[in-house]
Parts: structure tokens; sequence; C-alpha cells
């Protein structure tokens, strides 16, 4: 039976991620800090679809233990999904490196990390898939949220170009950008619900668009369009503006 | 905006608050002045609206299944639908399911819902093996059949607590597919014949015609049915159509429920026909369209569901069903059923008798109009839905739940009544 490594398992779209996943015949590997708090999550995915499921101690940002990590798992992954975000508040991040330095570091440094070593075991391999879970944010920095949208921005850069490099080798790259989902992350903030998916929407759509090979996601669909119209106002309008 | 309940009235304002931990929910309990539960906004009206909402559907680990005996222990947020996507393919099907899979188990039991086969096997507490919830204090029970906290939450509405987990008994199937039959009356004298001929088959449900007139009252498609024995336990669901927007008013006038009903209708042979279903099809027919709700446009819509004692049945709907065709309010769907015998839980819907349920759309005049049906529910000794309803008066309620006192005592005496409310709740005053 395959497996498939997530990274960053404790998020709410990881964890629907997983279910699907397992539920579509897949073993899994849940990769997260403190991870024996997915304990729950494992047990229920065993029961729901009888798949396989091991925790695995993972830090994003501990950079070099990664090729160890990576080695560590008893069969290579069929596929790897870089779920692991960390959204610091705008105004904290601006006022606090600290914040802005993890932003970084979750959202781009650490994904590019254990994605390089993955890439480069699947390019040899000549088999496998990757799907990182980017934002919408990364689409255009906007002054609610640029610090987290340019580390977003960086890691859907990186994302295009690792698809360019392993298209040869057949290796797929998915690139997922979601708008507004219903998580703990947002639970506080007010959401446009028809705007807004459920993070069980966003994780079919994962799994069906990298079934289907594809490059891109957004999800919902209608934050493509979304982005098209804000990534086409013109700057000199685009500074003034407050969205 | 918050959240909104399936039919879409009333819209209030409200804060949400996900269910993730005990520990978290025992500080939201403290802290929060009066708040209800809300699984997946299955419940038409206002009975999971309030200003503050405890959002449950995130708390949906499965946490032990026993193979050998077909029980699941789960918590509150899982959805029927999860389970049978689980479950089916291994042999196993609900022992009680309502009309459609997108209820969470924990409202599920706060409704003691019902299903097709309510004269063989009751509500869905029959299933309930145990659960535990969170009380007004912050402590955790476990109650069975038996215990008064039992019988108060199965159809309590959540206002007795925060149902955090259950354990449910399973139904074992060989066959993922149905073997239906359809009976085609002309009337409702003909439909009740052919639920008494009909009621050793353990599902069924009549559509009926709700626009028909004088002698052709009543007339309907009774659909009854058991599980095949064929070993084909395939199961997957449907791929699933979507109403993207409301639509806009006009679009379900008289004449186009006229035209449906008549399709509908028109659509089934004369006298009784046979056919092999899914499960998707027989239990949840309207599943198969995501947001239906939003045909009834953005204005939302609401569902009378009624049950009248089986002796006044006939009399009581003839004249009801007269009502409603005469007033032009027709309803997309009008679904009838006979049910079996009533249970000890104190606001359960169901007693041994005929309920019929329409939907309409909030309109100038159509409370009113309600109200005026409400008079003859009370005269033939019915009861109204709770889960369904959005409109009804503290007195006609009363009138059809005898034991609601206990049900307010019960409340009181735990200082439920301070933390658990409803708009609903309210307005009925339990």
């Amino acid at each position: 039976m395959s497996y498939v490594l997530i990274i960053g398992a404790k998020s709410d779209i990881a964890k629907e991620v997983a279910r699907v996943y397992a539920k579509n015949g897949y073993n899994l590997y849940l990769a997260a800090r403190d991870s024996s708090s997915l304990e729950d999550l494992k047990h229920d995915i065993e029961i729901r679809s009888g798949a396989d499921v091991e925790l695995k101690e993972f830090d994003i940002t501990s950079y070099d233990t990664h090729e160890g990590f990576y080695r560590s798992l008893k069969k290579r992954p069929v596929g790897v999904i870089v779920v692991s975000g960390y959204m610091a508040e705008q105004t904290a991040a601006q006022k606090e490196w600290i914040e802005t330095l993890n932003t970084i570091n979750v959202n781009y440094t650490g994904a590019l990390s254990i994605l390089n070593i993955v890439a480069n075991d699947f390019e040899k391999e000549r088999l496998g898939f990757i799907v990182g879970v980017s934002s919408v944010a990364g689409d255009r920095g906007r002054k609610a949220n640029y610090i987290y949208g340019s580390a977003k921005a960086g890691f859907s850069a990186y994302l295009s170009g690792l698809r360019n490099r392993l298209y040869d080798s057949g290796v797929t790259v998915l690139t997922v950008k979601p708008g507004f989902v219903n998580t703990k992350m947002t639970e506080n903030l007010e959401l446009p619900q028809k705007l807004t998916a459920q993070p069980e929407e966003v994780a079919e759509d994962i799994f069906n668009a990298q079934q289907k090979e594809r490059n891109v996601l957004y999800t919902k669909p209608i934050w493509m369009l979304i982005m098209l119209i804000i990534k086409h106002i013109p700057e000199f309008m685009f500074k003034k503006m407050s969205i | 905006m918050g959240l909104i309940s399936w039919g879409m009235y009333p819209i209030v304002k409200n804060k949400k608050r996900s269910l993730r931990d005990a520990v978290g929910l025992a500080k939201y309990i403290e802290n929060t002045d009066e708040f209800i539960p809300y699984g997946n906004g299955r419940s038409y009206g206002d009975s999971a609206l309030n200003e503050n909402i405890l959002y449950t559907k995130t708390y949906n680990y499965f946490m032990d299944f026993d193979e050998q005996n077909g029980l699941l222990t789960c918590q509150a947020g899982v959805t029927l639908g999860e389970i049978l996507e689980a479950f089916v393919k291994r042999g196993w099907f609900l022992k009680v399911t309502p009309g459609t899979k997108l209820v969470t188990v924990g409202g599920a039991i706060a409704s003691d819902v019902h299903g097709k086969n309510h004269h063989t096997q009751g509500c869905f507490s029959e299933c309930v093996e145990e659960f535990t919830i969170m009380l007004a204090n912050g402590e955790i029970k476990s109650c069975k059949k038996g215990d008064e906290l039992f019988h108060a939450t199965c159809g309590g509405m959540g206002l007795t607590g925060v149902i955090l987990s259950a354990k449910i008994s399973l139904k074992k199937i060989n066959s993922a597919f149905i073997n239906q039959t359809t009976i085609k009356t002309k009337n409702l004298k003909e439909t009740f014949e052919a639920f008494e001929n009909y009621k050793d088959m353990p599902y069924s449900v009549a559509w009926i015609d709700c626009l028909a007139k004088n002698e052709e009252i009543g007339k309907c498609l009774l659909m009854v049915g058991d599980f095949a024995n064929d070993g084909n336990l395939g199961y997957k669901s449907k791929k699933k159509l979507s109403i993207p927007f409301n639509f806009p008013s006009f679009a379900l006038n008289n004449l186009s429920v006229k035209a449906f009903n008549w399709l509908y209708y028109a659509k089934a042979k004369d006298g009784v026909s046979k056919q092999r279903v899914g499960i998707d099809t027989f239990f949840y027919p309207l599943d198969a369209i995501e947001n239906w709700n939003r045909i009834y446009g953005s204005g939302g819509f609401t569902q009378y569901q009624f049950i009248l004692p089986k002796e006044q049945s006939f009399e009581g709907l003839k004249e009801i069903l007269a009502k409603i065709s005469d007033s032009g309010k027709g309803s997309f769907l009008a679904v009838l059923k006979l049910y079996g015998q009533e249970n000890e839980n104190y606001l359960s819907f169901p007693m041994e008798g005929y309920s019929l349920a329409l939907d309409f759309k909030i309109e100038t005049g159509l409370f009113e109009f309600l109200n005026t049906l409400d008079e003859a529910v009370v005269k033939y000794g019915g009861r109204i839905y709770l889960t369904k309803d959005v409109r009804v008066s503290k007195e006609t309620f009363e009138s059809g739940y005898p034991q609601c006192d206990k049900f307010r005592e019960f409340r009181r005496e735990h200082k439920m009544d301070r933390k658990f409310s409803s708009l609903q709740s309210k307005r009925v005053k339990i």
C-alpha cells in the first residue's frame, strides 16, 4: 500500500486532507510537532477507512532534522503534501521581528527545506506527487497581511519553479491557493460565508486536483476570478485602496 | 452575518464558536450567558438559533467500533453521511435515519429524529445505547435509556446541555440496494388503505399531491421497501447537483409547483410497480441537490409538519388538506407517513398516527394561514414538529406536548434554562 506524507498535520485542512486520502485507499504519515496529540485523529481515520496511520514527530523550522526525518520513513511516500502554515497577526508581525521571522520560516523556509529533499528523491525515482498549500494572500501584497502574503508568494514561486523542473521526470506539483476557510486560524474573523470554504471541501478539491495532475488550484474556485481582478488593479490605484 | 438555519428564516445576528474539546467547552459554558448548540444547520426554523451559537460539527472523531455488535462510538459532530461512507461497504446501516444524511449525531439525538421505518423501529433514540453530555455546570454525564436526562435530552432540542459523544447501534445489511414498491392511489381513503396493507414493510413514505381538490384529495405515491439481499455493498455518495444562488422569488409560484407535482405523479405507473434503487435515492432523494433550500428564494421558507392521532387522522387530514388546497399556497413537497407508537421522551414528536410535512415559502399572510392549520391540529389532538418549526405559539405547542411541564421543571432544577436557550425555546417558553 502507498503512503502519503502530510506535513503540518495538525491543521484543520490537514485533518480533512488526511481523511480524504485514507478514504481513497492511501496510508498516511502524519507529521507535526507534538505529534502524539494526533492520536485521536489516527484512531478516527483507522476506524473510518482501515488505513494505516503513522504519527511522525516533525518540526518544520528544525531544518537540519529534515534529511534524517525523511530517511527514517519505513517506506518511501508516493506523495507529499505540505499544509504547514503560520499566520501572525499583521500588526504584531510589523512590530515584532520574531513574528515576522516565524511567518517566513514556517510558510517558506521550512517548506523549502523539506521539499528540496523530497524533490531530489522523487526526481531520481521519477515518481511521486507534491502538493503545497500556499494562499491567495501570496498573489498580491496587501496592507492587511503582506508579511504572511509575501512568505506565501515566495512559496508559490518555489512550487511553480519546482513544477517546471520536475516536469521531465513525471513528478507532478500542485499549488493550492485557498481563499477564506473556516478553521481554527480564522475562528475569530468575520468571513463572508459565500466566499468561505469548509476544510472538508478544500480537502476534496485538493485530492481531485492532485489526481487529475492539475497545476494550480484555487478553492473555492471563485477566488481565481477575485484574484485575477485584484492582480490587475493598477498599482497607482491599488496603493490607495483598503481591501 | 452569522449562521442560518435550513429555512434561511429568520436571519439573526449571532456569534459562533466552534466546539473543539471538552476543556474549552467548559470554559465557554462558564463565560457565556446563554447559547444553543448547532450541528450541521439542518433544522428548518429557529430551534438552533440564538445570539450565541456553539457550532459542533468540528467535534467529529470516530472513537470506537465494535465490529462484533455493530456499535459505533463517535463524537457528536459526526454526520450520518460520514457513518454511511465508512460502514455501508462493511455491511452496516443506520437503524434509524431521517430523510437527510446531512445531520449530525448530536442533532439527531436532540431532535430525536425518525425516518421511513418509524412504524417498525421508532425514533433515533432507540439506537442510542448511551451518550455523554456536558451540563450547565460543566460536568460531563453519561446516560442511557431509563435515565431522566436521557428522556429529556432525546428530543430536547439541545436545551439540556451539549451532547459530546454517543454510542449508537448499527443494523446489519447485505446490500446497498433497496427493493422498492410504488403504489399510486387516487384519494385519501385509498392512501390510508395502502399504508395499512403495507404496514409490515420496514420502510414506507408517501408523497402527496397537496393541490388536488375534492374527490382527489389525498392522492399519493406510496413508496415502501426493504433492503435487498444480493451481497452488493458498493456505495459511493453521489456527486451532488448544486443550486448556486437563491432563486428569484417568482421561480416557485403556484403554477410551477403544480407542474412539478403533476409531473412527479404522472411519471409513476398506475397501480403497483417495483423498482430497485440505491440507498441515496431511497432514503435521501433531496440530498442529491445541494442547497435545495435556495429554490424558495432569499426570503426563506418553513416546513409545516404535524401529526394527528391515528383515530383522528382521516378526518383531520381531509380537513387540513382541503384548507391547503383552497389556499393555493401549495408546497414543493408534501410527505405523508403512518407512524408507530410514541416513546417516553418528553418532547419527541412522533405518536401513533399520520404525519404530514409541507414546505411553504415565507410570504405575507403565511403565518396567519398556518395559525388556522394549527387550530385544526389542536382540535384533532395533534402536535407540531419543533425541528421544522419557526412560528408555533406557546399554546399550540403545549396542547400537543403533554410532558412539556416535566421538561420545564427538569430544566429549572438543573439550571439548564439559564444556559441553553434558542429563539424557539424562548417563544414557546421551555
